[in-house]
């Protein structure tokens, strides 16, 4: 097992709404509760869930890039939460982020060639010269050519701006890359081509990915290991086999079951979950999954589970496994 | 044979814009059957949602205009329809249920005054009645409180509660054909699952017979009995949801199922169709699809194949299928 490159240590974010005036405490949507999740140097981790789970926030978050509220962020060693502003910009250089909307985040009055110079010139790398050559490399790299440099975003399509974003993403060499749903906005056809290439650079440079996606067919193509968050916390974290081939969360089985497969010769049984996600501002105590749960207990309703190791390497967070190992433990003396 | 109830012939829906004349719709021919789930498949800019806003006559115009073929629902040719024709049939005999459902409420009207408008209009229903048969809608599709909810605005629902509402306005005069246009795109998985049983229950217990447009292969797996498989403005396949997803003859079906990740499957590298889907003008010629086409021989870009039946039941305009007889002009 390789060594953790990053390590996330009860990872919290709250945003006050409404309130705050003259004493009045604010209520707060607690975004990201209390997270913490180890990724390996090498490996691929997927953060999956639904809109409002979280999990953009904590991509976000693990790069400062939004000011996490409590917590640890340890990358490579440094502790990029204590890490002071100008510190934290030569940091940024090994961490970097590919955003979901290939149309929203590239400069419009940029050429490409300056969109993926303008890093290279903030962190000083090479001359004019040794830059030129590093942007020709990428932009091969990335199965671009030389006569899109001079061009600007809007003349290209959805999958060749992402292919821009992820060249902007790569032109630093990092060594962790957190994609934000990099393959959402784009078709079925387009999205196979940025997946193998993602795969591609991943091999050729030894990148680290954390893959945040909502399409759970796609997190189990690309990643390693899988965090299942639930609004804001982490329910289930395994390695893709054991969590796409025995779930253990209610939570988790039921985002799995319903995931149409393009086959129609398979009619999964599928578990159709009641309600909607609670709003984050107002979210359940006790299990926040309980509200839906089809096997919610008395305790579910009182008690917020911990996340724990049920099975080697397979944390969950439900009262149904927590019950399962106080019997175990008591076996055991 | 059955009569279907919804065919459209040769139609052809062309853009007249700054930069030309754009086929998005050109040359589709489709039918539906009573009680049948369609499912048109297709990305983006081939023509799925063009050709439904075409059957309710809904394309803007300018710079849009159907430029030729025929929209036969029930016998009759909604293209011939005039305007108060058309607003007798919208909403009440053929119904749509969008993508987006936030632009598609009106934010200033209540939940109820907008699923109430198309009985008091259609069927002549008083206030009371259209209340009761709304609350009894909202109670269908599977609100919790529909008394409370009636008197709600859009935006103080989530995004899966809009989308009942939405359907609850399509299904309020009972429709005999909804077009549903990407109704789960914009939802979650366990949402989507939720809105996709609910579809399904209509199609089952009503018979409404539905036309699914999704560019999600899962989707229509789980939904359709029939598939058509769009390109560029037209249709290069057509079969049972079996013969498509087990034995696709288009090359571009084939390269699209192979380029989905699977979750019962594991790939090392997912199969992909190399370019891009081609700038449509009306002087293409040729195969569409030759561009990107593993198997293109000399013919492709030259002529257009013809969609033809290549199996019982199954068509595909492709050149590796046509029968070698004479060419149909």
């Amino acid at each position: 097992m390789s060594e953790p490159l990053l390590q996330v240590e009860h990872l919290k974010k709250y945003y006050p709404i409404g309130g705050g005036w003259f004493g009045k405490s604010p209520q707060l949507v607690k975004a990201v509760d209390d997270i913490s999740f180890t990724v390996r140097k090498g490996e691929t981790f997927g953060l999956v869930g639904e809109s409002g789970c979280g999990k953009s926030t904590t991509g976000r978050s693990i790069l400062r890039l939004i000011e996490p509220s409590e917590g640890k962020v340890i990358f490579d060693g440094k502790e990029i939460t204590a890490l002071s502003p100008e510190e934290l910009r030569r940091t940024r250089k090994d961490m970097q982020i590919v955003f979901q909307d290939p149309f929203s985040s590239l400069d419009p009055r940029h050429t490409v060639q300056r969109i993926l110079e303008e890093p290279l010139i903030v962190h000083g790398m090479g001359n004019a010269k040794e830059r030129q050559a590093m942007i020709q490399r990428l932009i091969d790299v990335v199965g671009l050519t030389q006569s899109h440099l001079q061009r600007y975003p809007h003349q290209f399509s959805g999958g060749q701006r992402q292919r821009i974003g992820i060249a902007r993403a790569l032109s630093l060499q990092p060594k962790l890359i957190v994609a934000d749903e990099p393959v959402s906005a784009l078709d079925v056809s387009i999205q196979s081509q940025v997946i193998n290439l993602l795969q591609d650079l991943q091999e050729e440079f030894g990148l680290t990915y954390i893959f945040i996606a909502h399409d759970l067919s796609v997190v189990k193509h690309i990643c390693d290991r899988v965090a299942v968050m639930y609004l804001g916390r982490i329910v289930e974290i395994a390695d893709k086999h054991k969590l796409y081939t025995k779930p253990q969360h209610p939570y988790t089985q039921a985002l799995l079951s319903a995931v149409p497969e393009p086959d129609p010769d398979r009619k999964p049984e599928r578990i159709i979950l009641q309600g909607e996600v609670p709003s984050p501002a107002n979210a359940p105590i006790g299990c926040a999954f309980h509200t839906r749960c089809p096997q919610a207990m008395e305790v579910c309703h009182t008690h917020r589970p911990e996340l724990a190791e049920t099975d080697q390497g397979h944390l969950t967070a439900c009262h149904l496994f927590t019950e399962m190992r106080a019997t175990g433990q008591t076996h055991l003396a | 044979m059955i009569q279907p109830i919804l065919q459209i012939e040769d139609l052809h829906t062309h853009f007249f814009t700054d930069r030309g004349e754009i086929p998005a719709v050109d040359g589709v021919n489709l039918y539906v059957n009573p009680g049948e789930v369609l499912g048109v498949v297709g990305e983006s800019g081939c023509g799925k949602s063009v050709t439904s806003l075409s059957i309710l006559k809904l394309i803007p115009q300018p710079p849009g205009r159907i430029t030729g073929g025929s929209i036969l629902f029930k016998g009759q040719d909604i293209v011939a329809m005039k305007e108060r024709e058309m607003r007798s049939i919208r909403g009440n005999s053929i119904s749509m249920i969008f993508q987006e459902p936030m632009t598609s409420l009106n934010p200033l009207f209540t939940v109820g005054q907008q699923i109430g408008e198309s009985v008091r209009l259609h069927r002549q229903f008083s206030k009371k009645e259209a209340r009761e048969h709304t609350i009894d809608m909202l109670r269908r599709v599977g609100i919790a409180r529909p008394e409370a909810i009636i008197d709600e605005y859009p935006h103080q629902l989530s995004g899966g509660m809009r989308q009942r509402v939405m359907i609850a306005m399509a299904i309020s005069c009972s429709p005999e054909l909804l077009i549903a246009d990407e109704p789960t795109t914009a939802l979650d998985v366990t949402i989507q699952a939720q809105i996709l049983d609910l579809i399904r229950r209509l199609n089952e217990e009503n018979g409404t017979a539905v036309m699914m447009i999704t560019h999600d292969l899962g989707v229509v797996a789980e939904m359709c009995h029939r598939v058509a498989v769009m390109y560029a403005g037209k249709v290069v396949e057509e079969g049972s949801v079996h013969d498509i997803f087990k034995n696709p003859l288009h090359p571009y079906t084939q390269g699209l199922i192979k380029s989905v990740p699977r979750m019962d499957e594991d790939r090392r590298r997912l199969f992909s169709i190399p370019g891009n889907v081609p700038i449509l003008n009306t002087e293409l010629t040729g195969c569409r699809f030759a561009e990107r086409c593993e198997n293109v021989m000399p013919v492709c870009l030259e002529k257009l194949p013809e969609l033809q039946e290549c199996e019982s039941a199954h068509s595909c305009r492709c050149w590796l299928h046509e029968t070698p007889q004479e060419e149909v002009v």
